[in-house]
């Protein structure tokens, strides 16, 4: 297991550092000089050639990247077009508050998923399962920005007991006022997840109760209960495999609903920096959230590896 | 007399109830089995033999599954039973193990686990204790390198060494009945005659009763006491195994004996039997075997024959044979 780790991990470092590339190489395949982008059309010459040092832009490619990425592991993403302040800073702070979300979101999404996919597969062809399934059906195909613009409708405007707007005063908090702007986003953001996992919770857990060795427990005696235990650890790596992409996606911080609800997360400042043509906000944005898909798939890989030692082998 | 009994099967019939058709799987099955006895299901597949047998431990799937007639197990009222005490005869009076070695475990927990998971649940000892266990009992089916084989997955373990972990499983608790369903048609011919023989010799040790379902007529008379061959659901010949292989009298026995390879058959010719079982859902009237019969007549279509009785333990179902009084 051990030697499985240390592999897999090793893995991941080319994986990362293709991915970085790709990223840094953004800049690169907008049509045009990348100085274009930089600089508006209307700068003196000099200006131009002494931002294109600055931003090492004369140099070859190669060592281009090789500068790029010597910043990016220290940390340092370069400044943004549009504010000049260090990309990084912001980026965490952005990543903070959509982590918040995301995880709530998550949270909410998941518990729902599993619960009603696993009510539905233990009844199935009955009305409950019916129900749970037209629910997934739901979740996956209602647009989130309508859900949204509902759920504002009816919370904050008609019923006025929740905000529409904004992730709270300041510094995030776990605090009522702040989990307060929290609700309606987290919500509205947790319903595909949750459609998502009931649907693969339910189909994991009917294909497991039908394979022969639950025949097997079932006729050792062992219990419901029981039995509960050896369907979770066989539905488990499916299931995770899912919430990990899940969750991805979810820290990538939806662009529709972190602007419905102008949440001031990952997904707001790249829908910004995507009006403003801010390339370098693009790009730092873009290579942390690969990055952090890298990760949560190295996470979910070991953690599959864990419960089934089939896959150990390879 | 009754005390020793430990199945009592009477007109035993089991239907699938579904939307699109009902399968008349076993129709009016009658059959005792004493302590230690070894009994033998033979017939071709599809028969009915794997219903039959799940049917001792309620394993057949629950929502459609209808049984009708009476059925005692170890005592207990089979068609009646509650859930509690279902889940307590399983696996401690009376276990099963299937066709499959390699489906039939789960293949995310240890063999140790699987073993000890079972003498927990009846015998509701500790988990180092049950793990002791686990490792005699793989030493009781011959397993080699017990210790380490406890702490093995499934998949890591052959064929013939996954069979015997489940054997392992199933006498876990010393059941009184052991149910095997085909336990070596999946295996290698000679990790088949091992695995075989190690069940009849744990058979005899621990004596305990055995129902046995093959389609190999070899694997019977190593093992069998009573040999009841099957066909479209019903018992249609039954008794002792040598009188059964010697002196077939059921038409359908005769066809199966010829159609295998065993001692009797020394120069004889193989033949087949021709056609194919007949549709589950859509069973003829009469004997079920007519269409295929070449000693077939009138009668034979137009009631099930009754079983003709030819001594205390023979019988079979057909009109062509004589009763014996
Ligand atoms: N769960 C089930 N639902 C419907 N039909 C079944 C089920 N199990 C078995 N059958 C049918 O019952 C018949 C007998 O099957 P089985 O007992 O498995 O035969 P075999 O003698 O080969 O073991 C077959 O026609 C099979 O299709
Ligand atoms: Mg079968």
């Amino acid at each position: 297991m051990l030697l499985y780790i240390v592999r897999r991990v090793a893995y991941a470092i080319p994986i990362a550092l293709l991915v970085s590339l790709v990223c840094f190489m953004l800049v690169h395949i907008a049509p045009g000089d990348p100085i274009d982008s930089i600089v508006p059309p209307d700068t003196p010459k000099e200006a131009v050639e002494q931002v294109r040092r600055e931003y090492g832009l004369d140099k070859p490619l190669p060592v281009q990247f090789a500068v790029w990425l010597s910043h990016v592991v220290q940390g340092d993403l370069g400044r943004s077009i549009a504010s000049r302040r260090p990309i990084a800073g912001d980026l965490m702070l952005a990543s903070g508050k959509t982590f918040v979300l995301a995880v709530t979101a998550a949270t909410i999404g998941f518990s729902l998923g599993v619960a009603l996919g696993s009510l539905a597969a233990f009844f199935q062809g009955t009305w409950i399962d019916r129900l749970c399934v037209g629910f997934a059906v739901a979740g996956v195909s209602v647009p989130h920005y309508w859900l949204g613009m509902v759920m504002v409708i009816i919370f904050s405007v008609l019923l006025a007991a929740l905000p529409a707007m904004g992730a709270g005063p300041s510094d995030w908090v776990w605090d009522w006022v702040h989990i307060r702007f929290l609700i309606l986003p987290a919500i509205t953001l947790s319903v595909i997840p949750a459609g998502l996992i009931t649907r693969t919770v339910r189909g994991t857990v009917i294909e497991i109760l039908n394979q022969d060795f639950i025949t097997t427990l079932r006729g050792k005696g062992i219990r419901r209960s029981g039995l509960l235990l050896h369907v979770v650890k066989n539905a488990a790596p499916t299931v995770l495999a899912v919430m990990g992409l899940q969750f991805g996606y979810l820290m990538g911080g939806s662009i529709l609903v972190e602007s419905v609800f102008s949440w001031p997360g990952t997904g707001m400042m790249l829908n910004n920096a995507i009006f403003r043509r801010d390339i370098p906000v693009i790009q730092g944005a873009t290579l942390v959230l690969a990055m952090f898909f890298v990760l949560l798939n190295l996470i979910v890989d070991l953690v599959q590896t864990a419960i089934d030692p089939r896959m150990r082998r390879t | 007399m009754s005390g020793d009994i430990l199945v009592r099967a009477r007109d035993l019939s089991i239907e699938f109830v579904s939307p699109d058709a009902t399968v008349q799987a076993v129709n009016g099955v009658d059959f005792d089995l004493a302590e230690k006895e070894a009994l033998c299901i033979l017939g071709e597949s599809g028969s009915g033999k794997s219903v039959t047998l799940r049917s001792l431990l309620r394993l057949n799937p629950p929502k459609k599954t209808v049984m009708s007639g009476s059925l005692s197990v170890c005592g207990e009222d089979m068609l009646t039973i509650s859930d509690a005490k279902l889940n307590s005869l399983r696996g401690r009076l009376v276990s099963m193990i299937f066709q499959e070695p390699m489906t039939a475990l789960d293949p995310v927990f240890t063999i140790g686990r699987q073993i000890a998971e079972t003498i927990i649940r009846h015998e509701g000892i500790s988990r180092g204790e049950a793990d002791r266990r686990a490792l005699d009992l793989l030493e009781l089916v011959q397993i080699p390198s017990a210790k380490r084989r406890l702490a093995a997955y499934p998949h890591e373990l052959s064929g013939g060494l996954r069979q015997r972990a489940m054997i392992a499983i199933a006498l876990s608790c010393r059941p009184k009945l052991l149910l095997a369903d085909e336990p070596t048609t999946a295996l290698d011919a000679t990790v088949q005659i091992q695995v075989l023989l190690l069940l009849h010799k744990l058979q005899q040790e621990l004596g305990m009763g055995i129902i046995f379902v093959t389609h190999d007529l070899g694997v019977a008379g190593e093992i069998a006491d009573r040999i009841a061959v099957m066909y479209a659901g019903r018992f249609v010949e039954e008794g002792p195994v040598r009188d059964v292989m010697r002196q077939p009298m059921h038409p359908y026995t005769r066809g199966l004996l010829g159609a295998t390879v065993h001692a009797g058959m020394r120069g004889k010719r193989l033949t087949t039997i021709p056609g194919a079982p007949p549709d589950l859902s859509d069973l003829p009237p009469g004997c079920a075997f007519a269409p295929r019969c070449s000693e077939a007549t009138r009668s034979c279509t137009a009631d099930v024959p009754a079983l003709h009785k030819l001594g205390p333990e023979r019988g079979a179902r057909c009109v062509l044979v004589e009763d014996a009084a």
